[in-house]
């Protein structure tokens, strides 16, 4: 390898990317676009669900009740409707997605001292926000039955015993308000510099191909480890630029704790990046076709890194062959380095098994990808 | 001038024969992800592991750890000896939950003072965090009612019988054991459909101009919209074949119910698809090369997929990206295909998502005939 002929072909690359100034601008203002709309989008937390209630009763006991679920941010009541079909309707119209049924003998219950039952319908479609949504409901409800079990006990000449036998104490590391966007948001930064990768890089030998200058660069006395390095070179700068840009959204905009250390952070970031420009260039090699490259770079990952890196799906929840095709996934482990740099504030050490398994990626990577480009015309 | 329009397909189909591995690239990925995601997503919670610090070593320590015991939801992965053993496992990741009872839990109970459980959870994932603080909170508070209910029942029989009491029944329409691959399963087929489809047009201009055949194409008679027409056709057809796979493997394999109707599934197909192929041709018309597209159906299709209410429900996110939501055609159908799948509804529920695809399929497919033209100029 020498080092004037891998400049060559890095400075024809530059010249390329920066006579493109368009591309180049999609490479850089993309990530904050995606950042900006993924960070806002990506939520999980259930507020202000739509309720609709049937209130078979209308009294002010029932009254009470409903003014717990409107106060609480987790509910908005939109409908109070005068027969349960309505309700049902509203279900599966889908504009509301809990329904309250208050029994017509609500506060006669109440007044005498029973259980009142109340039943609550909530739509199962969305699994996740129903389980949460259903508990947060209970926990209305557990809210109101204990403010009433306090009115009678003091309406009864009695105020002790009113506290519950065992009490909660809980507390929540790393995350401590429990945002949602806390443990995606470093998510959402591997997945677009995952994006990113493999788009700056995955073209870049299909293009010769297609453009007809495949010829030129076969019959110029370079080595395929330097058509490599040189191709590539000039798109690690732009990653790490682009990580750069994303990191600081994450941090200045979206306000993610950051607890580690910068150079830990860019020591897997420029890890990953060999790894995803390795693989981009490795499929741009070995698949002729512009067409066929971008549905084999789209397959390997953009739904892959959505889904299967432990984002926002826990890798531990999944059946135990899906976990091990998991580990084939290499934004799996960008995404739990950055996570466990932002919010637990880990170092290399603590790394050491995703950054040994991303060097051993890199490798073979950039083992496979100078190895498949052979200087031949066929 | 379907004389004109029908030869364009027709070659579009041929090419698309001629090329060996088109077919397999085509129908076997879908097909693969389709299987692994269906199994991948889910947000359900199981298993927990958990260190646990019982200091209290009495009868009823032991039966409260018991009942975490005994659930599905947890696994007792560390039995700890102190403080410090706890933080250990969360900060090594073998716990994500952390339950701690320290000395005199018994005798605060019996003498009828508030005994503290106490819980740490590792926040880094707050769905799982949220959902098993959620199942803690609700074995706490099983134990404590009947706790409280035994010792009044030893203390005062009759005072306990008229204490008024509310509680709710809950009950899950559509999805009775709120499965998680009820709701994914026709969420991933319709991404993926996206995806395909998207990905499939996004070329089909721009790769004509780079390598050339436009101009043979443009001394044809043929006119704009027709060669429009031309190009969606063939993509519409591809997109009705993989809708049919995919829609199969995921009734058949994962045993998610079809409980609604197939001629509305059917229309909302058809109106997804002419938008998807109306977006990935737009996308066609505004590049110049086959990078360019490919560059941008790759960040246009990721926001496409997160904004689709596939995982992440659009009422919680803020106005402005509701806004983009709404102008997302992925949207719609997953409203489409989730309420045909599980619920069972009709035409008079479903018609404005009808409405919306058709809109934006008509406005796409307008703007990039009129995008068309101009380049052509």
């Amino acid at each position: 390898m020498k080092l004037n002929r891998l400049k060559a072909i890095a400075v024809k690359e530059v010249l390329q990317i920066v006579r493109d100034p368009r591309s180049l601008m999609l490479a850089l203002l993309l990530p904050v676009m995606q950042i900006l709309l993924l960070g806002y989008g990506v939520t999980l937390d259930v507020t202000n669900l739509p309720v609709c209630v049937y209130d078979a009763e209308g009294s002010q006991d029932s009254q009470a009740l409903l003014k717990h679920f409107q106060a609480s941010r987790y509910f908005t009541v939109v409908q109070v409707s005068p027969s349960v079909r309505q309700v049902i309707a509203g279900l599966d119209r889908g504009s509301c997605n809990l329904a309250i049924v208050i029994p017509a003998d609500f506060s006669r219950t109440l007044a005498m001292g029973g259980r009142a039952e109340l039943q609550a319908i909530v739509d199962g479609t969305d699994s996740n926000t129903a389980t949460l949504a259903s508990g947060y409901a209970e926990g209305v409800v557990a809210g109101y039955s204990g403010d009433v079990q306090l009115q009678w006990l003091a309406a009864h000449g009695q105020t002790a015993s009113a506290n519950a036998p065992l009490t909660l104490q809980s507390r929540v590391w790393y995350n401590e308000d429990l945002e949602s966007r806390n443990f995606i948001i470093p998510g959402i930064v591997a997945l677009i510099m995952a994006l990113v990768g493999a788009q700056l890089t995955s073209l870049t030998i299909s293009r010769e191909w297609e453009r007809g200058t495949m010829e030129l660069l076969v019959s110029t006395p370079v080595t395929p480890m330097e058509v490599m390095l040189g191709k590539l070179m000039p798109y690690f700068v732009i990653g790490l630029l682009d990580a750069a840009i994303c990191l600081c959204f994450a941090v200045f905009w979206f306000q993610v704790p950051f607890r580690g250390t910068l150079f830990t952070l860019f020591f897997i970031t420029s890890l990953f990046l060999v790894v995803v420009l390795g693989l981009g260039y490795l499929i741009s090699v070995a698949i002729r076709s512009q067409l066929g490259a971008s549905q084999i770079a789209l397959l390997v990952t953009l739904l892959p890194t959505n889904l299967l890196s432990g984002m926002a799906f826990p890798i531990d929840q999944m059946p135990a062959p899906i976990r091990a095709i998991t580990y084939l996934v290499y934004g799996r482990y960008y995404v739990t380095s950055l996570k466990a740099i932002f919010l637990k504030g880990a170092g290399i050490a603590e790394l050491i098994v995703p950054i040994a398994i991303m060097c051993a990626y890199a490798s073979a990577v950039a083992w496979l990808a100078s190895r498949s480009f052979k200087k031949k015309l066929v | 001038m379907f004389a004109r329009v029908w030869p364009l397909v027709l070659k579009e189909l041929q090419e698309l024969r001629r090329d060996r591995y088109a077919v397999i690239r085509m129908v076997v990925p879908p097909v693969l992800q389709l299987l692994i995601f269906g199994y991948a997503a889910t947000f359900e919670v199981y298993h927990v592991s958990t260190a646990v610090l019982d200091q209290d070593h009495s009868q009823e320590s032991r039966e409260l750890l018991a009942r975490f015991t005994s659930s599905t939801r947890f696994v007792i992965t560390e039995t700890a000896h102190t403080d410090r053993d706890i933080a250990d496992a969360i900060e090594n990741n073998d716990a994500v939950v952390g339950l701690v009872i320290h000395a005199g839990f018994a005798q605060d109970l019996r003498n009828g003072q508030s005994a503290p459980l106490q819980v740490v959870v590792d926040g880094t994932n707050s769905n799982t965090a949220l959902i098993s603080l959620g199942y803690v909170g609700q074995i706490a508070n099983r134990f404590s009612s009947d706790y409280a209910m035994d010792l009044a029942n030893r203390t005062a029989p009759l005072k306990l019988a008229a204490l008024p009491q509310v509680t709710l029944q809950t009950r899950a329409f559509y999805n009775p054991n709120l499965d998680g691959k009820w709701f994914f399963v026709p969420g991933i087929i319709g991404t993926l459909m996206m995806m395909m489809i998207v990905n499939l047009t996004a070329f089909a201009i721009v790769r004509e101009r780079e390598v050339g055949t436009l101009e043979q194409i443009m001394v044809t008679p043929i006119r704009s919209y027709e060669f429009i027409l031309g190009k969606t056709i063939p993509s519409f057809l591809i997109g009705m074949v993989e809708a049919a796979v995919i829609g199969v493997v995921g009734v058949l394999w994962f045993r998610v119910p079809f409980v609604g109707s197939l001629p509305l599934l059917l229309l909302g197909t058809v109106l997804f698809l002419l938008s998807a192929t109306a977006l990935g041709l737009l996308l066609s018309t505004l590049a110049r090369t086959q990078q360019q597209a490919f560059a941008s159906n790759f960040f246009v299709l990721n926001p496409l997929f997160i904004l689709s209410g596939f995982a992440f429900p659009i009422a919680g996110m803020p106005a402005a990206l509701r806004w983009f939501a709404d102008i997302n055609p992925t949207r719609y159908y997953l409203v489409v295909i989730r309420a045909t799948f599980l619920k069972n509804v009709g035409f008079e529920a479903l018609w404005p998502n009808f409405a919306a695809m058709a809109a934006i399929g008509g406005v796409l497919l307008a703007v990039s005939i009129w995008r068309f033209r101009k380049t052509l100029e």
